[in-house]
């Protein structure tokens, strides 16, 4: 069974409660915007291969708070040293999922790495993560993100499509201060 | 004497509450990183290559908290493009740089991008403030730490001391 980006991502952020979303550059982040756009979405305009490292950083700072980075297969494996950095930090909180369309979307769907075989699971896997795996269950994976302790990984394979665009705002310093101010209340104007 | 300047640097990031430490080891940093994992208000962590401080910082300041980078000056290379994340965003992140590639330096392979950092640095809109001396590194930091606008520390080879290949 063939899968959908977009209703894969907007599967995993339904009744997401007061979870923090980052997505990487590209497609993932038009696919959480069409799912929803709302303050605690962080979606990356630029910085390609840094959203592992943005979900670490959050994760570190709010150990309460449950931490999901959504991105895509040729941005993660323009981290993918992130998922060594985080395998030695193993943050509980943060969960990781790749929308695998074994494309570069943005710039000519021209295949990427994981459609020549390299698997990202099995790389967070040996990089020490729970849980590593590549799934089509999503229900498996909501509970992943909300309860498992992490850092767990997950990579979907979907369908390689070219979509509507669903943008999110533009500017950078509007989608920071919005996020912190949801995230921290008055407090995020007095750091 | 020598001021100590990596538990003053300590002291200031104490002082200004800083959480996270991001870095990839240097020689000249050694003493300041084990006093940030000996710190129990403090998580360093060791990254594999300096771009990856940049998205932490990003992610750090999105949860409420400060950090910052400590790398060599080889590694400002390294986080150009990610970079811009911290003008476009707004990041207050201070990075912490030993410098390579200055007046002794004995691998000149090391030249090319020290001479280059501060270039660089201020291409990315960073601002440099740089420390010949021990005794300005910790208030050159602490200023740093109280400004919005990412800013870069080089402190000069000669406060590290030249890396030696004779034993």
């Amino acid at each position: 069974m063939t899968l959908h980006r977009r209703k894969v991502v907007k599967a995993l952020l339904s009744e997401r409660g007061d979870l923090l979303v980052v997505a990487g550059l590209g497609s993932t982040s038009w696919d959480i915007t069409a799912a929803g756009d709302t303050p605690l979405n962080f979606p990356l305009w630029g910085a390609m291969g840094q959203a592992a490292m943005v979900g670490l950083g959050l994760a570190l700072a709010q150990p309460k708070r449950r931490v999901l980075v959504i991105t895509g297969d040729g941005e993660m494996l323009m981290g993918m040293g992130s998922l060594a950095t985080i395998g030695v930090l193993q943050p509980s909180n943060l969960t990781l999922v790749v929308i695998d369309n074994e494309r570069y979307g943005e710039t000519g769907m021209q295949k990427t790495h994981t459609a020549h075989g390299v698997d990202l699971a099995g790389v967070a896997r040996a990089c020490g993560f729970k849980f590593s795996k590549t799934t089509s269950d999503l229900k498996r994976l909501r509970s992943m993100i909300h309860e498992s302790t992490g850092p767990n990984f997950a990579v979907v394979k979907v369908a390689a499509e070219k979509l509507p665009l669903v943008l999110p705002p533009l500017d950078g310093v509007a989608l920071k201060d919005r996020f912190r101010r949801a995230l921290l209340g008055p407090q995020a104007d007095l750091d | 004497m020598q001021p100590d300047w990596p538990q003053e640097v300590h002291r200031a990031l104490a002082t200004a509450r800083v959480r996270i430490v991001g870095y990839v080891p240097d020689a000249g940093h050694q003493r300041l990183i084990e006093l940030c994992q000996g710190d129990r208000e403090m998580r360093a962590v060791v990254l594999t290559t300096e771009e990856e401080g940049i998205g932490l910082a990003a992610g750090a300041w999105l949860g409420g908290e400060k950090s910052v980078l400590l790398m060599q000056s080889s590694g400002v290379g390294n986080v150009i493009n990610a970079a811009g994340l911290l003008k476009t965003c707004r990041i207050p992140l201070v990075m912490i740089v030993t410098m390579r590639g200055e007046a002794g330096e004995f691998n000149s392979w090391q030249v090319p991008m020290g001479e280059a950092t501060p270039a660089v640095l201020e291409a990315m809109d960073v601002r440099v403030r740089r420390a010949a001396r021990a005794d300005e590194i910790a208030p050159l930091v602490a200023d740093a730490l109280r400004q919005e606008q990412a800013t870069a520390v080089l402190i000069s080879q000669g406060v590290i001391g030249i890396k030696s290949f004779r034993q």
